[in-house]
């Protein structure tokens, strides 16, 4: 090997220096690879974390905020809800079944080892454009690796979104959110404590796979490196059925009180889980590798300790519950071995050590083969303040004041709505939906809503949780910080439709490479902008996940931060309307005038404008426009209900008819900035003419502007003066899209 | 004696086979012309210790009818071939 | 005394807790039986839910019939005593050969949960005693493999005895016949692809399957009282 060992594996030089003076001696192999899976961008947010910090994460129903396995907040009754989104992009991008299905799994994991039972996933995806092959070759295999592992292990999946722009050839977002419920007294954090206590591994073998970057350590003789990279595959295969009996086999054991600790293995395997829990309980931990069941056989410690092999589970016990233990792992064929004792805690100022041992050399070398802190893992992990500038041509001043003066216009705006319709029913109707029977509101709707019942006894407490994620990459890539804030404003709008005011928000930060300067700024802004909006919304950020390096074709894609919104509806009673339209419903526009802005918006970006000043975001107003429209979904006074985005009041209207099957006629939107505009806090609505007044009052009452804009029926989707559209040319457009260009899946041979 | 079997599960003549027909019908947009009877089946490997090629040949057979196939929509192809002797 | 089903549990099965929160929403007991234990003892009817037992693999149903509790459902059904199977659960039926025919993979090769509208073929099975010939139900599907295929001398067998249960109105997954669902010839045995636990009320979408949960209720003993 000609250059150093540490660079090898990914560690700079000042990273390798630092870890010397941790260990007051120079590192051994198997120490530095632990290092530098620990210290990669992917496992310590080196480069994020001193922004991330800005976020505002406390309210009162916060259980456990951001840094554990996942979200916790109190959801009343006794109830808690756990929450976590994550990405699972890059191996989307290489092996797009397994990539999108391991990403399912890992996020499952995630949320069991709070004590949770997960009871809902949602996946934003966001592919290339559908006229590139290779985009829906990707697209279809992470629709089915999501359908195949979602479906199979027993969880829900009751939403996300897709969309497809030529932002993200090559280079996939596959994000995916999941929700569990748990009885908030029994709360488990992933602590290793009491010395003597038993670390036990649950679940599958441990193989070669997801080793990547460590792989260099490789003993020679193996022969040549294409035999190696043979031995040692990158891409992990997920097992729903190994993971529904650990599930299952793990909430039992929670159930009956048999565990200390439970920590779950993901990105950095075992060396992750054992040092978390050994320095979150404040103790050290004993990890004899060869008691590690392995797949293949020759495996080396510094292989055992980074796999990333799926579907396992690191079980904190007491030796005296071990039988008991492993009886019920057996009840569900689940694989336990004791793999490591807890030592004890710090009695010196370094903490914990994390010592792998191998007392026979059953792997190669006896003896301790590794001893470090097992907290310098987390805690000592570079922070890194990297540089960060404004693109050239940005220009701050847009950020007031309207500068969409060179958006071309539109010869045909009827055409340009229809092209934009998309229904997504093609991917998710591959996605059992419907499991648990909580889901009043599917996939498809603005925001997804379920019922919520007390997850020991199954009892229906009557009120409902609300689910949407939303990102925009259009609005980021104008302003960073003002789309981001125009984003959470949207997932708020979502939850409204839905009746629902928000509880606590989880963002996946999906940006480019943190080295360029310009993403660093984007990925700072956008956090501002999500501090901005939360603070002012009073949500809480209780989780997040950062997925740096997304290139496409050797550019950076657009900032895309999605953020994950939960709800709650108080007194769950009645469906909501949906984004429906009843044949002489009254439609109107809640919410203030509109913004003659289309800066960001897909209408301009279609016709290739970027730049300008996205539309303001009056936070009070919103807040109240939100507030207003759960109130009047909740009350049953609205026939149909949609938020305006994407595609502007006309897309809102143009979705409405399509959904229902009813056309309208709306007037008083004077031109395309109007039909197109995607400036916030605007929902359109419609109402039962004898129900018109009462809504209208309710809104005057609450300070919340209103325009009437038309009325609902027949066969056409009429502006006057702008749109006229046969309501079967926009069904059609709209119904086959996907299909046509994935592939009809569902219709009889 | 180690004998190494091979089961090809195939569809019974007749059952409609969506996965083949599926594929044969993509072949030609690939620039796959003239291939036609694609069928999709499974195989399964395993090692099965026995006396003599007739008695495993025997035991496979009813491990596929009871356990590898459907005999409802699938049969089975079973290929057997004698492992060398070990020398332990 | 309220009816009693019991609900089966495989590993991988996941719509088992669903199908006991329908049962006692309906106003019967519902209790869960491991794979494992050879019994059925107690039970009025047995209902073998939907999920993905032993994973599906091999195929789907293959390895359960072998568990042991399905001796016991073999033996509970040859007595008389009602078993549902929905979904997994019909797979699970056809491979222990308590019904006839199996379940290929959907027509359009994807796995598909969306509504579906059934008609009542025959009112003379445990699943539809309280329905009405010709009544359209809306009861969603959740499957992969739920593309009804038998011989033709079977087929024609299920129209003689009257054995085809549920017909879907515009067929999702290529099943011959529109079959959503059969009995046997003496009707206490029934499996369906849809998910009439799923359609129980009307805040989900759909209550249309109450009367076919209600109709096994019925069967086992009692009527529905919600």
């Amino acid at each position: 090997m000609s250059e150093p060992v540490h660079r090898a594996l990914g560690l700079t030089d000042d990273e390798a220096a630092e870890i010397e003076s941790i260990l007051g001696r120079e590192p051994n192999h198997l120490e530095l690879a632990m290092y530098a899976v620990m210290w990669s961008e992917h496992c310590s947010y080196k480069s994020s974390r001193i922004h991330l910090k800005r976020l505002p994460t406390e309210a009162p129903w916060v259980l456990v905020g951001p840094g554990e396995n996942a979200g916790v907040i109190d959801v009343g009754d006794g109830i808690a809800a756990a929450i976590r989104i994550e990405s699972h992009n890059h191996p989307s991008a290489i092996e797009p079944y397994q990539g999108a299905a391991t990403g399912a799994g890992g996020i499952l994991r995630d949320i069991f080892t709070m004590g949770a039972r997960p009871i809902a996933l949602m996946d934003p995806l966001r592919f290339g454009p559908l006229d590139d092959p290779r985009s829906r070759w990707i697209a279809e295999g992470v629709v089915s690796g999501i359908s195949g592992y979602g479906n199979s292990v027993g969880v829900p999946t009751v939403g996300g979104e897709t969309v497809f722009d030529a932002t993200y050839t090559g280079n996939p977002l596959v994000n995916v959110l999941c929700l569990g419920l748990l009885p908030a007294d029994r709360l488990v954090l992933g602590a290793a404590t009491g010395e003597g206590n038993l670390a036990v591994l649950l679940g599958s073998t441990t193989g070669r796979d997801g080793i990547g970057g460590v792989s260099v350590l490789a003993s020679a003789g193996f022969g040549d490196e294409d035999a190696d990279a043979e031995k040692r595959p990158s891409v992990q295969v997920g097992d729903p059925f190994e993971e529904k009996r650990l599930i299952e086999a793990c909430l039992a054991l929670l159930d009956a009180g048999l565990v200390v600790g439970i920590q779950d293995l993901g990105g950095a395997g075992l060396t992750c889980a054992t040092s978390e829990t050994a320095s979150r309980g404040h103790a050290g931990m004993d990890v004899d590798v060869a008691a590690v069941p392995r797949r293949e056989p020759g495996m080396e410690a510094f292989e055992v300790m980074t796999s990333e092999s799926q579907e396992r589970m690191l079980a904190i016990v007491e030796p005296g519950s071990l039988d008991e233990v492993l009886e019920i792992c057996d009840r569900w064929e689940v694989r336990a071995s004791v793999v490591g004792t807890v030592t004890a805690g710090p009695d010196r100022s370094d903490g914990g050590r994390l010592r792998i041992v191998d007392p026979d050399g059953t792997l190669g070398d006896a003896g301790v083969l590794a001893d470090i802190p097992a907290a310098s893992l987390h805690d000592a992990a570079p922070l890194y303040d990297r540089p960060q500038r404004p693109p050239e041509g940005f220009d701050l001043d847009a950020r007031i004041g309207p500068s969409s003066g060179e958006v071309p216009e539109s010869n045909d705006p009827g055409a340009d709505l229809v092209a934009m319709l998309c229904d997504t029913s093609w991917v998710w109707r591959q996605y059992d939906h419907q499991l648990f029977v909580n889901t009043v509101v599917g996939p498809g709707a603005d925001a997804t809503l379920l019922r919520l019942r007390d997850p020991l006894s199954g009892a229906d407490t009557g009120r409902g949780l609300a689910l949407t994620t939303d990102g925009n990459h259009r609005w980021c890539a104008v302003d960073p910080r003002v789309g981001t804030a125009l984003v959470v404003a949207e997932a708020m709008a979502n939850l409204a439709c839905v009746g629902a005011h928000a509880l606590a928000l989880v963002n996946c930060l999906n940006f480019g490479n943190p080295e360029h300067p310009e993403v660093m700024w984007q990925l700072s802004e956008a956090i501002d902008g999500m501090a901005d909006a939360c603070e002012a919304f009073g949500i809480p950020v209780v989780g997040g996940n950062v997925s740096l390096y997304n290139e496409s074709q050797g550019t950076d894609i657009d900032p895309s931060p999605v953020v994950g919104l939960l709800g709650m509806v108080d007194e769950l009673v009645r469906r909501p309307p949906g984004p429906r339209l009843v044949a002489g419903g009254r439609l109107v526009v809640i919410g203030p005038p509109p913004q003659r802005e289309l800066a960001g918006s897909r209408f301009a970006y279609d016709r290739g404008h970027r730049g300008g000043g996205l539309p303001a975001l009056d936070f009070g107003l919103h807040a109240e426009v939100a507030r207003t429209v759960a109130g009047l979904v909740n009350s049953g006074l609205l026939a149909g209900v949609h938020d305006v985005a994407e595609g502007g009041v006309g897309l809102a209207l143009a979705e409405m008819a399509v959904h229902s099957g009813e056309g309208f006629s709306a007037a008083r939107i004077d031109d395309a900035v109007d039909l197109f505009s995607e400036a916030p806090s605007r929902i359109v609505v419609c109402v039962e003419p004898e129900q018109l007044t009462t809504v209208l009052n309710v809104c005057e009452s609450a300070g919340v502007p209103t325009t009437r804009i038309g009325v609902a029926g027949g066969d056409r989707l009429m502006v006057k003066g702008l749109v006229d559209v046969a309501l079967e040319e926009a069904t059609v457009a709209w119904r086959d899209r996907l299909p046509n260009a994935l592939g009809h899946g569902t219709t009889q041979g | 004696m180690t004998f190494s079997i091979h089961v090809e599960v195939r569809l019974r003549p007749g059952i409609a086979d969506p996965q083949g027909a599926t594929i044969e019908r993509a072949l030609p947009t690939l620039g796959f012309d003239g291939v036609s009877g694609v069928s999709v089946g499974k195989s399964i490997r395993f090692e099965v210790e026995g006396t003599d090629e007739a008695s495993v040949r025997a035991q496979v057979d009813d491990l596929c009818d009871r356990f590898l196939t459907n005999p409802v929509i699938e049969e089975a192809v079973v290929t057997i071939e004698q492992l060398e002797q070990a020398t332990s | 005394m309220s009816v009693r089903v019991g609900v089966l549990v495989f590993p991988g099965s996941n719509c088992e807790q669903d199908v006991v929160w329908a049962v006692e929403h309906l106003g019967a007991q519902a209790e869960l039986l491991w794979h494992g234990d050879g019994s059925v003892s107690g039970v009025d009817a047995v209902v073998v839910p939907g999920g993905f037992a032993h994973g599906d693999y091999l195929r789907p149903g293959a390895i359960a019939r072998f568990s042991p509790v399905m001796e016991a459902v073999t033996e509970f059904a040859r007595g008389g005593g009602p078993v549902v199977g929905i979904c997994n659960g019909f797979q699970v039926l056809t491979e222990a050969g308590l019904l006839p025919g199996a379940l290929q993979k959907n027509a359009g090769l994807k796995f598909l949960c969306a509504p579906a509208v059934l008609e009542v073929v025959t009112t003379r099975s445990v699943l539809t005693g309280d329905a009405t010939v010709g009544q359209r139900l809306s009861v969603p599907v959740n499957h992969f493999e739920g593309n009804y295929t038998c011989d033709d001398r079977t087929l024609a067998s299920l129209r003689d005895d009257d054995c085809i249960v549920l017909r879907y109105v515009d067929n999702p997954n290529g099943s011959v016949d529109d079959i959503a669902g059969i009995c046997n010839r003496e009707g206490n045995v029934v499996g369906l692809m849809p998910h009439p636990e799923r359609a129980v009320d009307e805040l989900l979408g759909s209550a249309d399957g109450r009367v076919l949960l209600g109709s096994l209720l019925s069967a086992a003993g009692t009527s529905v009282t919600a």
